[in-house]
Order: structure tokens, then C-alpha cells, then sequence
């Protein structure tokens, strides 16, 4: 079998012969095929199985309106499911598969579906696996995921790459057939920005899948004109292989460009699709027509497809889906397919018109006021049956049927903003409604300007109406002579007859019975006409299917088809693959992976890091003799204890607070004082919300009277700088205050422990005194180190210990690290993580995320009398309201095994000794836990109700999760040195 | 979205965090005897109109200003758009 269908002419390229697989099977077409046309030469109907029944299938249609013919594209990882083989479009070396059957498509295992049709009608599975209940999550849903859905996903990585973009411009041109090349033609000579774009790789949209005359040439010759000209314009993008997906609000459009998928693999440095975000002033959409079928009782044989496909295969890519075809159709253009076909050498056995006064031809014969009624063949057509206009019934032997029921404007992207299509009696479709997308209009087919003519014209006039709302004067560009014939139409939705099945909705095996029975059993709106049948679902989103289910509905409710309405259609006009509405946001990418200044120093010496937020913080330091992570932690803790440690705090949010106000606006957003802060003083400061719940805690340091540095958690760096910003601007305008984050500018090291002081003597330019006199607790200010460099010095500390933090500019900040290890040596200087950090200040009842959780006020974290009554600040006036201040409210705790050999962990819940374990006599949680090296036993920090007055008791610690039950000890969360003289030292 | 900031023009509103009604500019007098009530109705009470809304988008991508949006929630038209400061200060130091 070699392309025996292939007839003359077409737009593909004989001398480029391309080798393709379906199903293994070797067969051959031409550059310019799409998958479709070239299966069809090979005289290849059969393509695939229906949804439900698994009843064989061939195209419907030439294009992405194609509810039937779905294949597998390729294999391994690029292996795409459910691609349209009516645009995918041929490359050498091309694998395809048939999906949904099994062993083979002639041979369906799962055909027997269609032998129960009775059974499973519309609601089937609603109707049918109700009872008994367990039944379904166990029985029902596996056997029935298992035979449901069509392709396979490949289960592998994509290895293609996907790209975002960016374009701007005046005027976007949605469709390049007649009425958008007028329209970009007008819109481009004019000199406005204009981009084109086209679902297809051929440009020209019905003018390429017709056999008619523009100027009295063939109208390849105008075409091919216009787009040289279009091409050579600088200010006009044409964008072949680009499918407009949606339109958005305010002229934002999703333009999906197929840069690769005509490709075996993409071009070097090219990605396989790109999406297009465009940004138009203006859009004319110019989409046009999408024919549509009559329903008659066995219409889903591979061999009948839409009139209007059949002659865009004979026409475009020179093959006739069957030697021997015929015609049924109710109106005008379905003679013009007859016409269009007999002039390729197809044999057109008759023309069944539903009308009377059908037209008459002298090229083939036309059987008038008849119907198609039944049709024939295993896998695919053989013969039809004809009902006469005399009632008496004729049997035509042909291999191709072409059906036409009219043509409905392809209004699709106007519903994308809560517009609904609206009825025109003329072409008997829907049309636009009177709400389209501001900014876009709507020209040729898809407006109802079904001649040649009428949508070069209101292409042109379109763009030029467009072009004046911009203020440009744009001429009308002289049009070709074009055909102008009339829309001559008598709407026929399907054919009477019988008991058998006319299917309306292909993809989803909807039939005009399923439609009758939805309306008996009361689903008679059209959206829940929808959702009960399934009807318009699916890839295709029912463009072929919907408008005969509509008719059919209005006709049982005994309305008429605007009463009845219409579903909308939303975005993405055809199916997009989830590569490229991610690009290159994948795996690492997702996100930005932020590393400190000195990470290199921090993986050379054997740090494993953790991600918080978009940061990589080093977790523990490994050293080659430790196996486990607890080894590393314990020995950071203790040396930090014990000597001196250093720890890379840099991720921490730093915000720099200027101003003549600064002071009073910090005094607003703390909810303890910073008014009277002297300068060079330092104080710890708890932010709440206007809720009176914790948001946030940090230290805002006075380096002047007029400037503050604050100091935020690494996780909400970026909310509390929101937050302090809406402060600002949208309650105290007033106050002469500014903000900037600084976090990326300084570079900061905790250094902790008893020899914090002297090694930073080593550091610290000796010109500034930092002894326990001249540098306190709390104290804060400018120095230099090293010899000059800028530095900031804070003396806080998070882990108990006599504690720093200095801070460089950014870019010092490995040299910085590097410093104090060397100068360190001598004290045995421990690079300390994050882990080691959290030990630390468990031990030291410091509070971190685990506690400022979003549930936690100021009360329950101990520092209730931190909320100053005399000031106002944001969070003061609810966090006193009843309930977040009871006395016997939740506390922060401190928690100690009874027995050392137990290990609380967080997460676990409180209940008293004497309480059976249930939620109801649950007195708390621990919210953070860790071993203490320093006391050699597990320790946790925990909300216990009525904790503050209840240190010393026994109370149980129990986790569900762990399966564990056991006792400790209720005490003070400060487990180091509760009196602080460490921090004094 | 496109939201024409007063500063810097038209910007994708993909630029903007949301927070939502621009009531929350109003913040009541923390010295009223009533004070808890209205810090009440303030923080949790929000109208959610079908229709003309006024609203807060913070420019967190750009230049870090607040914008009071007037957005309609229907059609998602743009009738004004300000900064949050001039609004605030319209009012008037009632805080």
C-alpha cells in the first residue's frame, strides 16, 4: 500500500518524501502532511477507539477541532497522548500510536462495551455504583480508572525544553485566512505594531483548503503575494504554529507557539514551545467557521467526517479519503464540497440534500428532500442508506461520506471573559453576543461573513476601526475580487429514524438518545445537560458536538435554540501541555536557590546545607570522623558552650529604619517600646498582628537618632517588610520615616561563646573598645575590622552565650568567615549550623518559628507584659481581648524526660497523668525538641495550659504518631543559665 | 491584569501582591471606648461587592508602593487607581 489515495495537486511536496510509523506499521507521505492526511493516503480511515464504547474510529475533521482522530506522538520521554493527528504535522521518522485498545485497533478487547451500550447510557456510573458504598473505593474506581482515558503519559521526564515571552503590541491578528490578512494588510501599511498568528503551519486558512479564484487567479497567487509583502514588513510579526489559548483581561493574550513539535528534536538552543504572553491594544479575532455535522444513526464509521474536511484533504494535501464518496448535506457549501471533489477526479456517487429545492448538477447526482439514515461497514464505511423523498430506502456503496450542517463561527476566545455567543438566524449558528473581550473585534466567518468577499472586507474594516481607537488613520487596502455567494440553509440538527445510535458528541460517545434521556430525567438546562452526559467535554470541548445537543434540547422542551441557551467555552481554546505553561521554572528552577556570601568557604568545610526559604543555610558541619548528624550537632553545641562559635546568620531579613520618626514607627509596629532606645543600644522587639497574634520577632538596632537596622526571621523577611511598608504608607503617611531592605547588602556572623570577645578583638580594628564596659549587652554600633573595613557590631545573642553579631558589606562576607577561623584557631573556633543554632536556643528558652506559629500571642510565649499599655501599637488593643489573655491560657513551658532514656519529640501532646488520652483532656503541645548535649538528656520547649503556675509537676507526653507515652517534668524554659549572667559576662 | 500605577504607568498586575479591601486604611482610634469592637469590625468585616470595589495591590516586584485599585469584580475593569499614601492622607490624621 503506497499512498493509493493520493490524488494531483495539494500543497505537499513530492520531492520530500517522509517515512512515518502508525501502530509499527511503515508507510510513507510528503513534507506538508499533516499525520491525518498522510494515514488517509495510505487509505489508512480507522485511527482510533471512542472514549466509552470503544467503537472504531476515524478523522471527523482537518483540523484542531478534531474530537476522533487521537494518537500517540513518539516515544520515551517526548511521548505526547491525545495529540490531534489532523495537525500533527509530518517529519521523517514520525512514530504514531492508536490509543485506547487493546491487543490491537482492528482487534479491541474492550469493543464488547459497545455490545452493553443499553447499559451504559448517560449517568451510568451515577446510576449504577451507588450501593454498597465500600464498593467503591475498593472495586469500582480501579476497574473503572483502569479502562477509562485514552493516551498514556510516558511516566518520564520531558527532556525538551519550554520557553515564556513577552510580546507587545497595537494590533493582534487572531487567524490568517481572509479576513486576517485584510485585516493585518490594512493594520501593517498603516504602520502599527501588528502581530499575526495561526494555529497552522500553512497560512491562509480556508483560501489553502479551497479551489477558488481571487482577481480571477487561483488564490495561491494572492496569497502568496500578500504574505511576501506581510513578511517583509518590520512592524508585522508573522507567527505560524501559534495558537491563540485565551484571551485575558485588559488585551492580555496566551499565544501557545509549536516552535519544534514539526521537528524530530529541536533545533540546538531552540525550545520545543513557547508561550507568548502578548500585551495588544487591540485585537481583531478572525477565526472563522467550524463546520458541523447532522446526526443520523450509525454517523461515527471512519470514512465520514465533516463535508467541508473532505474536500480541504482533496484540496490541500491532494488525497481522497475514498475513491467512491458522497455528500449529505442541508445546505449550499455542502454542494461546493461535491463540486470541489468531482473536480479532483473523486467519484461523488450522489449529493442527499435535505432540502427540496436543493440545487441541481450536472457533475454528479443530487437526490433532493432525502436523508441519510443508517450506514454500513465493520471498520469503516462501505455503504449508506438513503430514505427517499418518496419514503422508499437506496442503498449507495461508498467508502467516504461527507456531512455538512452548516457552519458555526468560531466564537470561542470571545466567552473567555464571561461573554455568551448569541443566535443569528441568518447562518442558523451562534454568533458573537453583543459582551466580547474589550478591545477586540470580531471579523469574516467568525462574525457570520461566510462569503470570500464579505470577510476580506470586514477583516479590512475591522483593523481599521481598531486602528482609529488608537488615533491611527489606517486606508482600506485594495481588496481582491473574491466568490460572494449567499448562506442558503435549512437548519437540519438529525435524522428520525429508528432505534439505533446518531452520536453528536464523538470524543465522549454522546448520542441523540443520551440527550432524550437527560431531558427525561430532568437535566434540561444545558449546563447540566453538560455535565450529566459529558457532552462538549474533553479536548475538543465539543466545537463539532454542542450546537446539534442544543437544537435537540430545544426541540424536546418545545423552545426555541437562543431560549435554550448555549455553554460557553473557556480557556484554552485546544489543549496545552503543562511544559510550557511552566518553562523553564522546572525542578531547581522552580524557584531561586539563594546562597550566602561565604557558602563556597561552607562546602569546603563539609557543611550539609538545608533549604529555608529560597536559602541554602548550612545545617551541620561534618567532620570526617562523625557518622551521624547528632555527632556533628552535639560537639557545635558544646563548643559553642564551652569556647567560641560562628554562625552564618546572613538570611536573616534586615530592614534599615531612617527618618525623624523612626523611633515612634517602630514604637507602632513593636508592641513593646522603642521610643526611649538610646543610641547604640539594641533591644529585642515582638511584632503582632493587628489580630493580636504573634507575627514576628527580631531586634532593631538605634545606630542614630534618626536610624535603626532591624533584624527579621529568615522565613519572613519578605512579610514583614510588606507588612511594615503598609504601615508606612497606608496608616502613618504622616511620620517621616523610610524603609529599605538591606538583607542582601550586609553579610552577618553570629559569633557565640565564652570567647566571643576575644577572638573579636582579633578582628575588630583596636581603635574601639568592645570590653564588657564599653560594649554591653544590648549594645550596638559602628566599627571597622581587619584594617578599615566598614562593619556593624551587635552584642545579642540567640544562644545563651556572651554573643555577637558583625556584619560587612556582602561581598566581604567569605573573607570575613575565613578571618575568624584563622583568628579563631587558637580558641578552637567551631563553625556552627542550623541545627546546632536550634539546639542552642531550645536550651536557652529562646522563641523561633516553632512557637511564633501563627496561633501564639504575646501572653502565651511568656512575654505578655512585653505589650505595653501605654503606647498604641498594631496588635495592642485585640491581643487584650478575652480569650487570647486568660490566665489559664496556653504558656511556653519547659519539658524534661523523667526518664533520660525517653525522647520527646514535637508535635507531641500534653495530657495529665490521671486523664484518659483523648483530644478532650489535651493540655498542651510541644512545639520544639531537641537533645541537649549540655544536659545530656532530651529537653523540648511546650504551650501547656495553665503552664505558668504548674512548673514542677508530672504530666505526660504522648504521641500517636510515635507510639509514645511517657512522663516528664515540668520546667522553666530557660534550661541555661536562667538569670542571663552568661549574656552579661 | 493591567494596573496603571501613578508613577511608573501601565504594569502587569502579576508585579502586585493582593491584599484587598482598602478599608483596612481605616484603622480605628485605638483611645475609643469602643475600641475593641471597632478594631473588630475592622479586621473582620469586609464587604464583597459584585461590582465597583476599592482595593490594596502592593507593587512588591517594582517600586514598593501601595495602590488603592478601583477594580470592578465583575469585569475586572479599572476605573482609578492611587497611592495608598495620598489616600491615607486625605483622611486626614484621624488615626
Amino acid at each position: 500500500m503506497n499512498q493509493t489515495n493520493r490524488l494531483q495537486g495539494g500543497l505537499v511536496d513530492r520531492t520530500k518524501p517522509l517515512n512515518f510509523t502508525f501502530d509499527g506499521k511503515a508507510l510513507r507521505g510528503y513534507a506538508g502532511d499533516t499525520l491525518a492526511s498522510a494515514l488517509l493516503a495510505n487509505g489508512v480511515r480507522l485511527m482510533g477507539r471512542s472514549f466509552k464504547y470503544h467503537r472504531p474510529r476515524g478523522p471527523l475533521t482537518a483540523g484542531s477541532e478534531e474530537p476522533n482522530a487521537l494518537v500517540e506522538l513518539r516515544s520515551g520521554g517526548q511521548r505526547e497522548p491525545n495529540t490531534r493527528a489532523t495537525t500533527a504535522e509530518l517529519f521523517d521518522g514520525l512514530e504514531a500510536q492508536s490509543q485506547n485498545r487493546w491487543p490491537s485497533l482492528k482487534r479491541d478487547a474492550l469493543a464488547i462495551n459497545d455490545v452493553m451500550s443499553n447499559f451504559l447510557a448517560a449517568g451510568f456510573y451515577y446510576k449504577t455504583f451507588m450501593w454498597p458504598k465500600a464498593f467503591w473505593e475498593k472495586l469500582y474506581e480501579p476497574v473503572i480508572r483502569n479502562a477509562a482515558g485514552l493516551g498514556r503519559l510516558s511516566m518520564q521526564p520531558d527532556p525538551d525544553s519550554y520557553d515564556k515571552g513577552f510580546l507587545h503590541c497595537d494590533l493582534l491578528v487572531i487567524g490568517a485566512g481572509p479576513a486576517g490578512l485584510a485585516a493585518a494588510l490594512t493594520a501593517a501599511r498603516a504602520g502599527a505594531q501588528v502581530v499575526l498568528a495561526d494555529e497552522d503551519y500553512v497560512l491562509g486558512g480556508r483560501l489553502i483548503a479551497e479551489r477558488m479564484e481571487l482577481n480571477d487567479a487561483p488564490a495561491g497567487e494572492w496569497l502568496a503575494a500578500t504574505l511576501a509583502e506581510l513578511q517583509a514588513m518590520p512592524n508585522l510579526r508573522l507567527m505560524p504554529r501559534s495558537t491563540v489559548v485565551g484571551a485575558f483581561d485588559h488585551g492580555i493574550y496566551g499565544i501557545v507557539e509549536r516552535v519544534s513539535d514539526h521537528l524530530s528534536v529541536p533545533v540546538e538552543g531552540k525550545p520545543r514551545q513557547i508561550l507568548w504572553r502578548t500585551y495588544a491594544r487591540r485585537a481583531v479575532l478572525c477565526t472563522g467557521a467550524i463546520e458541523r455535522p447532522i446526526a443520523f444513526e450509525r454517523n461515527d464509521r471512519p470514512g465520514i467526517m465533516l463535508a467541508g474536511a473532505l474536500r480541504a484533504y482533496a484540496n490541500r494535501w491532494g488525497v481522497a479519503v475514498h475513491r467512491r464518496a458522497a455528500i449529505f448535506t442541508n445546505n449550499d457549501d455542502g454542494h461546493r464540497s461535491a463540486a470541489d471533489l468531482a473536480a479532483k477526479g473523486v467519484g461523488v456517487c450522489a449529493v442527499i440534500d435535505t432540502r427540496a429545492d436543493a440545487p441541481r448538477s450536472e457533475l454528479y447526482e443530487v437526490i433532493a428532500g432525502a436523508e441519510v439514515i443508517d450506514t454500513h461497514g465493520r471498520l469503516g464505511l462501505e455503504n449508506i442508506s438513503v430514505r427517499l423523498a418518496n419514503g422508499r430506502t437506496r442503498r449507495i456503496d461508498c467508502g467516504a461520506l461527507g456531512v455538512s450542517g452548516g457552519w458555526n463561527p468560531n466564537v470561542s476566545l470571545l466567552c473567555h471573559q464571561n461573554g455568551r455567543p448569541a443566535w443569528n438566524g441568518d447562518i442558523a449558528a451562534f454568533g458573537p453576543g453583543e459582551k466580547i473581550p474589550p478591545g477586540l473585534r470580531v471579523a469574516g466567518a467568525a462574525l457570520g461573513q461566510f462569503s470570500t468577499a464579505a470577510a476580506l472586507v470586514s477583516g479590512a474594516e475591522a483593523a481599521q476601526v481598531a486602528l482609529a481607537d488608537l488615533g491611527t488613520a489606517a486606508h482600506l487596502p485594495e481588496l481582491p475580487r473574491a466568490e460572494d455567494a449567499p448562506v442558503r440553509i435549512a437548519p437540519h440538527w438529525y435524522v428520525r429514524h429508528g432505534k439505533g445510535r446518531a452520536w453528536l458528541d464523538q470524543q465522549n460517545d454522546v448520542t441523540v438518545k443520551d440527550v432524550k434521556l437527560a431531558h427525561r430525567e430532568g437535566f434540561r438546562s444545558v449546563e447540566l445537560l453538560k455535565r450529566y452526559t459529558t457532552l462538549g467535554m474533553a479536548t475538543d470541548q465539543g466545537k463539532t458536538a454542542n450546537m446539534g445537543a442544543l437544537a435537540i434540547m430545544a426541540e424536546l422542551a418545545g423552545k426555541t435554540i437562543p431560549e435554550t441557551g448555549t455553554t460557553v467555552f473557556r480557556p484554552p481554546y485546544t489543549p496545552v501541555a503543562m511544559g510550557v505553561l511552566a518553562g523553564r521554572a522546572r525542578g531547581k528552577a522552580f524557584r531561586p536557590t539563594r546562597l550566602t556570601p561565604s557558602h563556597a568557604w561552607a562546602e569546603q568545610n563539609g557543611a550539609v546545607f538545608v533549604e529555608t526559604g529560597n536559602w541554602l543555610r548550612a545545617q551541620w558541619f561534618a567532620r570526617q570522623s562523625e557518622t551521624h548528624w547528632r555527632q556533628s550537632v552535639d560537639r557545635e553545641v558544646l563548643a559553642v558552650r564551652a569556647s567560641v562559635g560562628v554562625c552564618d546568620v546572613t538570611t536573616l531579613g534586615k530592614i534599615d529604619v531612617q527618618g525623624t520618626d523612626a523611633a515612634e514607627f517602630l514604637n507602632r509596629v513593636y508592641c513593646n517600646g522603642f521610643a526611649k532606645l538610646a543610641v547604640g543600644r539594641t533591644r529585642y522587639g515582638l511584632m503582632l498582628r493587628e489580630d493580636g497574634i504573634a507575627k514576628d520577632d527580631g531586634t532593631a538596632a538605634r545606630l542614630a537618632q534618626d536610624h535603626f537596622v532591624v533584624t527579621t526571621t529568615t522565613a519572613n523577611a519578605v512579610s514583614v517588610f510588606r507588612h511594615m511598608e503598609f504601615a508606612r504608607q497606608c496608616l502613618w503617611p504622616e511620620l517621616d520615616v523610610q524603609l529599605i531592605s538591606t538583607t542582601e547588602a550586609w553579610a552577618q556572623y553570629a559569633v557565640a561563646g565564652p570567647n566571643a570577645r576575644n577572638l573579636l578583638r582579633k578582628i575588630v580594628d583596636p581603635v574601639f573598645d568592645i570590653s564588657n564596659e564599653g560594649f554591653p549587652f544590648m549594645a550596638c554600633g559602628r566599627v571597622t575590622v581587619c584594617g578599615g573595613l566598614r562593619a556593624r557590631l551587635f552584642r545579642i545573642s540567640f544562644s545563651g552565650e556572651l554573643a555577637y553579631e558583625i556584619a560587612v558589606p556582602t561581598r566581604y562576607g567569605d573573607a570575613l568567615m575565613r578571618e575568624l577561623m584563622q583568628a579563631g584557631e587558637e580558641y578552637g573556633v567551631t563553625p556552627y549550623g542550623t541545627e546546632a543554632l536550634g539546639v542552642l536556643r531550645i536550651e536557652k528558652g529562646h522563641a523561633a518559628g516553632n512557637e511564633l506559629n501563627g496561633q501564639t500571642t504575646a501572653a502565651m510565649l511568656g512575654m505578655g507584659r512585653l505589650v505595653s499599655t501605654v503606647k498604641d501599637s498594631i496588635g495592642a488593643v485585640l491581643s487584650r481581648r478575652e480569650g487570647l489573655s486568660d490566665e489559664d491560657g496556653l504558656r511556653l513551658v519547659g519539658l524534661q524526660p523523667v526518664s533520660a532514656a525517653d525522647r520527646i519529640v514535637s508535635g507531641a501532646h500534653l495530657i495529665n497523668l490521671d486523664s484518659e488520652t483523648s483530644a478532650k483532656c489535651d493540655q498542651g503541645w510541644v512545639s520544639s525538641a531537641a537533645h541537649s548535649p549540655h544536659l545530656g538528656c532530651s529537653i523540648a520547649l511546650a504551650f501547656l495550659r495553665g503552664g505558668a503556675s504548674r512548673i514542677g509537676e508530672i504530666i505526660r507526653v504522648v504521641s500517636p504518631l510515635e507510639g509514645t507515652d511517657f512522663d516528664a517534668r515540668i520546667v522553666s524554659p530557660h534550661f541555661i543559665d536562667p538569670e542571663g549572667g552568661r549574656l552579661r559576662a | 491584569m493591567i494596573i496603571n500605577h501613578p508613577l511608573l504607568g501601565p504594569r502587569d498586575a502579576q508585579e502586585f501582591s493582593y491584599l484587598g479591601d482598602a478599608r483596612l486604611i481605616e484603622r480605628p482610634d485605638p483611645a475609643a471606648p469602643d475600641a475593641a469592637q471597632q478594631f473588630f469590625d475592622y479586621l473582620y468585616l469586609r464587604e464583597n461587592p459584585a461590582g465597583s470595589h476599592r482595593e490594596l495591590w502592593y507593587h512588591e516586584q517594582g517600586d514598593r508602593s501601595w495602590l488603592v485599585v478601583t477594580r470592578n469584580t465583575l469585569t475586572h475593569e479599572i476605573t482609578e487607581v492611587e497611592l495608598a499614601r495620598n489616600v491615607a492622607l486625605a483622611r486626614g490624621g484621624r488615626n
